[in-house]
């Protein structure tokens, strides 16, 4: 009986651990199978594994498209896999196969990582520019590492960096006089006459058709939404708090989410749900807590979770204070503590103190959450907020176009976003680093001239 | 000059017989259907049909688009930077944006446009087949196609390649003229490139 025991005792743990490993892979929290820490883009939905994973755990690299492909064909992606299929390139392929994104991006292998998420080593360039200083006898005394870090090229996004847009942006100033912002969205425009006639026409405290039982202490409330921009443009309460039954009869709720928002504000609601705030509930998981940053954040709030109310007060929706208040209510990072002191914030003191003041104002929504126009096919001019916070953030040259150039010349820009000392500052001061790049452009064009 | 490649002919044709008799064995219920023809296409006759396309494509975009519209008529420009400049795509480009979305289709074949005296130095010849097609595309003026086969990452591929003439102004005015042209001397009638056209053979 003895010389079974062992035999028994191994028998009941493998069907221990096969029933504990059956039941983790089965439950909310996969958090037992993940091979190693996950990069700041990646880590608030690493336990959603089927977001990149085929059920046997290899790679989907379509998920990475399916996040990043629009913006990377918005960007003009300078090496798009198309560039790589070709068969002559097949010698770089086995060099570096830049037809797939895990190629230079692997996920859960932090002590190999640099920024932008890469894993290569920072020369990369060099498998296929090897000859680059034939071409640029400028750039030979420069190494290859510092083709992608030095200010001057991204390997995806050069929108604001090829040699052209150089040419054209020489000699501006660093401040540009006269300047104002691209203007709010103007809804009203984009309805047709018989929409209009439905909203946009403002409602009074009288006119607000909240649920009958509706609680007096909820006066303040009534009151908030009277005074905003909602029952300015006919929005009324049951138009956000109204869902319909089953049987199709109209129920009041009391819970709005991004869901109900989306209803008006489309592209504000799909960008949310692709930057940090809103990514977990694209991914159907439990909204973002504020103890799940890894930014430092205002201490106390650990447990705080992120919908669009969080920025945009339910009722009020005060768009100055979802401007600047929301985020620094949250953030507590050396930059945003900084940003009130900066020449930045004065402008927006400027603006929000003065009434009937053009939009010249600098708040964190203006550089994070930028106004983006789009044109439609009917040739319709429209702006949007980008609420995707990643849209225009890394590499940092990507908010080149998108923010700074409203503003600043090309070489302030660059120069500004080079500088990691005058980030932190919340660009109190002036750019410390110069990139060299508007020089060689121009040192080119006058060579080639002659 | 043109060589006949009665190998991939075979290969071809040897595939195209194979799939033939299955439909025919597939359909053979039917009174109305009829034995089953040898027939195929060779690579050759396969790239040089696909090239007259290409070819046509290309001399009417440059001509009636591109050089009507910005040198003759002056109505819009057409840039390098197009979509920055609200202007129409260069001819190079727009058959370069042709040549990539076929490539994403995967239907077998591959092309592009490569030249001695590259705007973009990532168009020179590069393969054996492509430094020795250019030239003698050049040497002859353009007047025979080159065809030759070279294995690439473990395929094999018939490759045939093309002369591309400069037809028009605006194809000698913007590559003498743009600042990273190698070459500055083009009249209209040189050979400027090739077309270069891929076709995957069986091993």
């Amino acid at each position: 009986m003895n010389s079974f025991l062992p035999w028994l005792l191994w028998i009941a743990v493998t069907i221990g651990l096969i029933v504990y490993f059956a039941f983790r892979l089965q439950s909310n929290d996969q958090s037992l199978f993940l091979p190693g820490p996950t990069t700041d883009g990646h880590y608030q939905i690493e336990l959603d594994c089927q977001a990149c994973h085929t059920p046997m755990m290899g790679i989907k690299e379509q998920a990475c498209l399916d996040c990043h492909g629009a913006d990377l064909e918005a960007a003009n992606d300078s090496h798009p896999k198309n560039k790589f299929t070709d068969p002559r390139n097949a010698d770089r392929l086995e060099k570096l196969d830049a037809r797939k994104c895990i190629t230079c991006h692997i996920e859960h292998r932090p002590d190999q990582t640099h920024e932008m998420g890469l894993t290569l080593p920072e020369d990369y360039c060099f498998h296929c520019h090897e000859e680059i200083a034939k071409e640029r006898p400028s750039h030979e005394n420069y190494g290859f590492q510092s083709c992608a870090n030095a200010g001057c090229h991204n390997f995806h996004d050069n929108s604001a960096l090829y040699e052209d847009f150089l040419l054209k942006h020489l000699d501006e100033p660093d401040f540009k006089p006269n300047v104002t912002l691209p203007p709010r969205r103007d809804l009203k425009a984009e309805l047709q006459e018989d929409q209009l006639i439905e909203f946009f026409r403002p409602l009074t405290i009288a006119d607000a058709n909240h649920h009958e039982n509706l609680e007096s202490e909820r006066s303040a409330t009534i009151e908030d939404w009277a005074n905003s921009s909602h029952a300015r443009a006919g929005v009324n309460c049951t138009d956000c708090h109204a869902t319909l039954s089953e049987s199709g009869q109209t129920l009041w709720t009391d819970t709005v989410n991004h869901t109900g928002c989306r209803d008006c504000h489309e592209n504000e609601t799909k960008g949310w749900m692709k930057g940090r705030h809103g990514m977990r509930q694209s991914r159907h998981l439990a909204p973002m807590t504020l103890g799940q940053a890894r930014l430092e954040m205002k201490p106390g709030r650990h447990h705080e979770s992120l919908s669009c109310n969080s920025c945009h007060e339910s009722h009020a929706f005060n768009s100055e204070k979802a401007a600047v208040t929301a985020c620094i209510s949250c953030h507590d990072d050396d930059h945003s503590r900084a940003y009130f002191q900066s020449p930045h914030y004065q402008l927006w003191q400027n603006q929000v103190s003065t009434p009937d003041q053009p939009e010249t104002g600098v708040s964190c929504a203006t550089c994070h959450l930028p106004r983006v126009s789009r044109q439609d096919p009917d040739g319709t001019v429209r702006f949007h907020i980008e609420h995707n916070q990643n849209w225009n953030l890394e590499p940092n040259e990507k908010m080149i176009r998108s923010v700074c150039l409203q503003c600043h010349g090309l070489q302030f820009s660059i120069d500004s976003l080079a500088d990691p000392l005058l980030i932190r500052s919340n660009f109190l001061g002036r750019p410390s680093r110069h990139i060299e790049s508007l020089e060689l452009a121009r040192r080119r064009i006058e060579k080639t001239q002659k | 000059m043109k060589r006949v490649h009665h190998r991939y002919k075979n290969t071809i044709k040897g595939l195209l017989l194979a799939t033939t008799s299955a439909l025919v064995a597939c359909s053979s219920g039917s009174s109305s259907s009829k034995p089953a023809t040898q027939s195929g296409v060779s690579p050759q006759t396969m790239a040089d049909a696909l090239h007259a396309v290409m070819e046509s494509d290309r001399t009417v975009y440059t001509k009636k688009v591109v050089n009507r519209l910005a040198n003759e008529q002056n109505i819009i420009k057409a840039s390098e930077h197009w979509e920055d400049d609200k202007a129409l795509p260069l001819p190079a480009q727009m058959f370069r944006m042709g040549a990539e979305m076929v490539t994403e289709k995967n239907v077998g074949f591959t092309y592009g446009l490569l030249s001695k005296w590259p705007v973009n130095k990532q168009h020179a010849p590069k393969t054996d087949v492509e430094i020795r097609g250019l030239d003698f595309i050049d040497s002859n003026g353009g007047t025979t196609p080159f065809y030759g086969e070279e294995e690439l990452g473990n395929q094999k591929y018939f490759t045939a390649i093309y002369a591309d003439v400069g037809v028009a102004t605006a194809c000698v005015k913007c590559h003498n003229e743009h600042k990273d042209s190698p070459r500055t001397d083009f009249k209209i009638g040189d050979v400027m490139g090739g077309i270069v056209i891929r076709i995957p053979l069986n091993s």
